[in-house]
């Protein structure tokens, strides 16, 4: 079977400099534009704000990077959209690393009031 | 979403007991389950084989950063490096630390673990992949043993 690959998928191996990307308000207000439906355009996106669409395409990028922006293209126009995945699989992974140490600490407690 | 783990736990015990649990590393491996080859020095790495059932085939490692008695104890380590066939040692490690406050009833232990922006995205993905595969059913059984003593 041949498919497109998106550069995102191709980028799998990359370690995602997930929390860099999401340690700004910029992006974190984009992100939350773009988690809030629909696909949007550079434009659409730098519309009602102060940036510049060359500082929103940067922005997107570094979104897009980290995995949890991806670029998709409707006829000619190239729109971007959340991708979710990256950021269940981090929350799933310290939830998994939290559920642990609560069951390490439980061991302690016993231990030492023991 | 935050890049870091903090628990805290009220323990019937005074600081000096809780330190001794934690620093003395025939205690750790008690309630850790891990068999420690040598006690913590600051900023020597520690290893031992695990003991917890299923999981005696590997070793934990962990490098002690601060221990300030019956105050602070910290180490760094690579959380679920539990396949001995994976080389963890370049990836970054996360910082664990037990800080300790004496209370009216004993001991007030918060724990932090920080620095998961660092862990590679497909380790993640792995660990998450081996706690499928058994390590789930591990935690039930850890947890009825606490219950029942």
């Amino acid at each position: 079977m041949s498919r497109t690959r998106s550069p995102l998928l191709a980028k799998k191996h990359i370690h995602a400099p997930l929390f860099a990307a999401l340690g700004d308000e910029t992006r974190l207000s984009l992100l939350a534009e773009l988690c809030s439906g629909e696909p949007r355009s550079i434009a659409q996106l730098t519309k009602g704000t102060d940036l510049t669409r060359q500082a929103v395409t940067k922005h997107l990028r570094v979104l897009e990077n980290a995995g949890i922006v991806r670029s998709v293209y409707s006829g000619r126009e190239n729109l971007f959209e959340f991708e979710p995945k990256p950021i269940e699989e981090i929350k799933k992974y310290i939830d998994l690393v939290s559920d642990q140490w609560n069951h390490t600490l439980a061991r302690l407690k016993a231990f030492v009031e023991d | 979403m935050s890049d870091r783990i903090e628990k805290r736990i009220e323990l019937q015990a005074s600081p000096a007991r809780v330190w001794r649990a934690l620093t003395d590393y025939k205690e750790f491996g008690q309630w850790f389950r891990v068999n420690l080859e040598g006690p913590f020095v600051p900023g020597q790495a520690v290893r031992g084989k695990i003991t917890h059932p299923g999981f005696e085939h590997v070793t934990w490692e962990a490098v002690v950063k601060k221990m300030e008695p019956e105050r602070l104890f910290s180490f760094t380590w690579h959380p679920y490096a539990v396949d001995p066939a994976q080389d963890y040692s370049k990836e970054t490690p996360t910082l664990v630390e037990f800080r300790l406050e004496k209370t009216a009833t004993g001991t007030r232990l918060l724990l932090t673990e920080s620095g998961f922006d660092k862990i590679p995205s497909d380790r993640r993905l792995e660990a998450f992949r081996m706690n499928d595969g058994g390590w789930t059913a591990q935690m039930k059984n850890i947890e009825a043993h606490v219950q029942d003593s």
